[in-house]
């Protein structure tokens, strides 16, 4: 082989993984990617049932029903609309009523939210980002939801990282 | 009076530092011996100065002195010594002082030991650790100093994120930022080349043990975060494709990338470019993990920290440092020299092969850890991009790289027989092909790709062990020939074949883990008894307990199997006082590699106490194999050949070796 073609080859050959990393990388953005939605967006979206995506609100105080066998009903709410959750499984240690929370899953025949993940990944002002973030550009954030203590809270914003997981 | 101390310690290291960045590089343009010289006393007495305000921050927070914020924030009288002192790196502040006093201590490693560099080498690698340090050092004092003091000092400190206070997370940090910045050293090596327009197969031979040194450490401190996550966070999972685990991830995958490029480099002295791009890549790779972490861009598992000023600074740097090494790169790179041919078919091609799959593999995280960023700066829309993008798009790039990897070093360098390496991989395939029958057979209507990927670990495994086997002439020869053989193989052999077999064990583990796990998750009451995976679990009770800084409950399971008692398991639930917040200790019970794991969940106003209950089985493989992997670059790391400044041996052991070997 002369020079030229072992250095045709190598880039040939480099060319080709790449294009399949490529190829790879599009195929999973179509498929796998979840979108965070909260329930007015949710509505609006007006979301197929099947299609998964995250819901992100503050747990609606008073409607934490716990069932048999861990089963668990709640309402997500963002200040103008609620969609009701069902979950089986072990809530996280932070979950709580009138807190922030995501939970990924998708939206049944009825209009109910199957979640099969519950996260609580939050700082130690129990707000998640995405659901802050949200919140503040629906016009309902209120200022004590992210009340920071009286020292600058810059360090060990605790990320208290709990999960529910049921399969 | 020790937090002035300490902070005085930091600024005399940026104004060493400011020295170091600037100096030597006058006395290399100049050719001023004297003055390149400075490089190396500078080094040195910033290290000295690195440590000493570490120290002093260590003692502060020993001391449990409140009235600095930093360890009121962080600390408290009761919290037993070790997480006192682990407390030091478990917040922000504390963190990047680590960050660069392990930066000081690899400048001062190379300018006590680089007295065999060419000087003016040696003046502009130490310049450019200035300059990093430099950069890291204001950073420091201007946005996250943590020697800052209280003007009334509290009583008592906040204590530490409790999730942080457990002997996983004391050795973590440390491991990956020996790691993360131990890669500075072969970004400077290469910013050092660039700038000298001059690079050669000595410059590898010195690049290569420390970016070996760098990925045992990085190794390790990924497994062990993993292994911390998994026992700690209580729900079983041990990778979560956090953007805080990719962000350490990357800088690993361009970091093995690197250290088979070297090895081209050295032996053979070709691609010397796309190695000095690949250390620049990594370094890159490892600010950017720490950019990601500590600028709180992220809302993650691992983000302590969110502040917009320090986000900017760190950005600055980020720019700063990979623009301009890329900068310099595509100015200089075309200067350096291209040698070593070799054909496709060869080791060379073959490590190519490895740096295209690795560096793919990285770029495919790298997008799926930035692409929600971007997507969200431009657009808005919040995305989350879990493991199923990587499963999809790691997952089979990783595949084609686990089955050429057993061929590589059986392919001599220039030239390889590709058939000949085939034949002597043959054992290995038939046992992956025998296990796969075996397991295909035994799980039959089960998961159809775990056989599979068993399969494969077991060729990778197999093969490894062949490339020794062929070596040292086992099966052939006499054993008492290949004893002598195998003492007489080079040690950075036997690391690779370790490495190797590593990663097939690690394979095993995840496998069997993800396809083979067996959970149950519901509520018991005391007496009640769950069955998983033929063990049975009864909950005799549940206790309270007040432990140094928390109270916790817990609750007591006798486990059995055949009706035979195995063990006691207590897992507990711990509220922390002072921080109000709880944490879940999960039980391990461990048989052979399989484990047992129960962790708690909310206890019910009837008593009932919500648990969750695995077995994964051969789940341990999963880190046995990063210490495998990690053993075999110790191995390698102690090779004598690799040793920088030791005499070149007087004949080679492994071609004398080959030279033994009959004609195949």
């Amino acid at each position: 082989m002369t020079r030229k073609q072992r250095r045709l080859t190598m880039i040939g050959g480099s060319l080709a993984v790449l294009a399949i990393a490529a190829a790879l990388v599009l195929n999973a953005m179509r498929d796998s990617i979840v979108f965070f939605s909260t329930p007015t967006m949710a509505a609006e979206k007006q979301m197929p049932p099947g299609k998964r995506f995250r819901l992100g609100g503050l747990v609606q105080p008073g409607s934490l029903v716990k069932g048999d066998n861990l089963a668990v009903h709640f309402s997500v709410a963002d200040g103008s609309a609620t969609l009701p959750v069902v979950y089986k499984g072990i809530l996280p240690d932070l979950f709580r009523e009138g807190q922030g929370v995501v939970a990924e899953g998708a939206l049944d025949a009825s209009g109910v939210f199957r979640a099969d993940t519950v996260l609580a990944k939050h700082d130690e002002t129990y707000m998640p980002k995405d659901v802050a973030d949200a919140l503040k550009k629906q016009g309902h954030w209120k200022d004590d939801y992210g009340a920071k203590p009286d020292i600058k809270s810059g360090a060990a914003a605790s990320a208290a990282p709990t999960q529910g997981a049921a399969k | 009076m020790i937090a002035e101390a300490g902070h005085y310690a930091l600024v005399l290291a940026l104004g060493l530092a400011l020295i170091q960045s600037t100096v030597p590089l006058l006395g290399a343009r100049w050719g001023d011996h004297a003055l390149m010289n400075v490089a190396r006393s500078t080094a040195l007495a910033q290290l000295l100065f690195a440590a000493a305000s570490f120290g002093l921050l260590t003692l502060l927070h020993v001391v449990s002195d409140f009235s600095v914020v930093n360890v009121f924030e962080n600390s408290h009288s009761m919290k037993p010594l070790l997480y006192k002192i682990t407390g030091v790196w478990g917040n922000h502040e504390g963190s990047m002082l680590l960050w660069v006093s392990i930066l000081a201590l690899f400048g001062g490693l190379v300018a006590a030991f680089g007295n065999n560099l060419p000087l003016s080498l040696r003046a502009h690698v130490l310049a450019v650790q200035g300059w990093i340090a430099s950069a890291f050092y204001l950073f420091i004092l201007m946005t996250s100093n943590p020697f800052l003091r209280i003007a009334s000092p509290p009583i008592e400190g906040r204590d530490l994120n409790p999730v942080l206070q457990d002997i996983g997370l004391a050795v973590h940090p440390p491991m990956l930022y020996l790691g993360y910045v131990g890669f500075s050293i072969s970004f400077s090596f290469a910013v050092a080349a660039l700038i000298e327009g001059r690079i050669d197969a000595a410059w590898a031979r010195w690049v290569r043990p420390w970016t070996l040194m760098a990925w045992i450490f990085l190794t390790l401190g990924i497994a062990m975060g993993s292994y911390w996550a998994y026992y700690e966070l209580g729900w079983g999972g041990w990778w979560f494709w956090d953007p805080v685990e990719n962000a350490s991830l990357m800088p690993w995958l361009a970091g093995t990338a690197l250290l088979h490029s070297a090895v081209v480099m050295e032996k053979r002295n070709a691609l010397k470019v796309w190695t000095i791009l690949l250390s620049i890549l990594t370094f890159s790779l490892s600010l950017l993990g720490t950019f990601l972490v500590r600028s709180g861009v992220l809302t993650s598992v691992h983000a302590f920290a969110t502040d917009p000023a320090r986000g900017v600074f760190i950005l600055l740097i980020l720019c700063l440092f990979i623009g301009g090494s890329l900068l310099l790169y595509a100015w200089r790179a075309s200067a350096l020299k291209q040698g070593g041919l070799f054909a496709p078919i060869s080791r060379e091609g073959a490590l190519v092969l490895n740096n295209l799959f690795l560096t793919s593999a990285c770029a495919t995280v790298f997008i799926g850890t930035l692409y929600p960023l971007a997507l969200e700066v431009l657009t808005g829309d919040k995305i989350s991009v879990g493991a199923p993008f990587f499963n999809l798009t790691f997952g089979p790039l990783f595949v084609p790289l686990m089955m050429a990897m057993p061929f590589a070093p059986l392919l001599a360098w220039k030239r390889g027989d590709l058939r000949g390496a085939a034949q002597r991989l043959m054992a290995a395939g038939i046992l992956a092909l025998i296990a796969i029958a075996v397991l295909g057979a035994w799980t039959w209507g089960g998961a159809t790709l775990a056989p599979l990927a068993i399969g494969l670990a077991i060729f990778v495994i197999a093969g490894a062990l062949t490339d020794l086997v062929e070596r040292t002439a086992l099966f052939r020869a006499p054993l008492a020939t290949a004893m002598a053989r195998a003492r007489g193989l080079p040690r950075a052999t036997w690391g690779t074949a370790f490495a190797h077999a590593g990663i097939g064990v690690a394979l095993i583990g995840i496998v069997c883990e993800t396809t083979w796990n067996s959970e149950y998750i519901g509520s018991m009451k005391p007496n009640d008894v769950a069955t998983v995976a033929g063990y049975q679990l009864k909950l005799d009770g549940v206790t309270q307990r007040q432990g140094p800084n928390f109270r916790e409950g817990i609750a007591q399971f006798t486990v059995t199997l055949d009706g035979k008692m195995l063990q006691v398991m207590t897992p507990s639930k711990r509220n922390f006082t002072t921080r109000g917040s709880s944490t879940t200790e999960a039980a391990l019970l461990t048989r052979g590699a399989s484990q047992l794991y129960v962790s708690l969940g909310d206890t019910n106003a009837d008593g009932a106490i919500a648990v969750r209950i695995y077995h994964k089985p051969l789940v341990l493989l999963i880190w046995w194999g990063p210490v495998l992997m990690a053993f075999g670059g110790l191995l390698s790391l102690s090779d004598r050949r690799l040793r920088v400044g030791a005499p070149k041996p007087a004949k080679k052991p492994d071609k004398a070796a080959r030279a033994m070997q009959p004609a195949e």
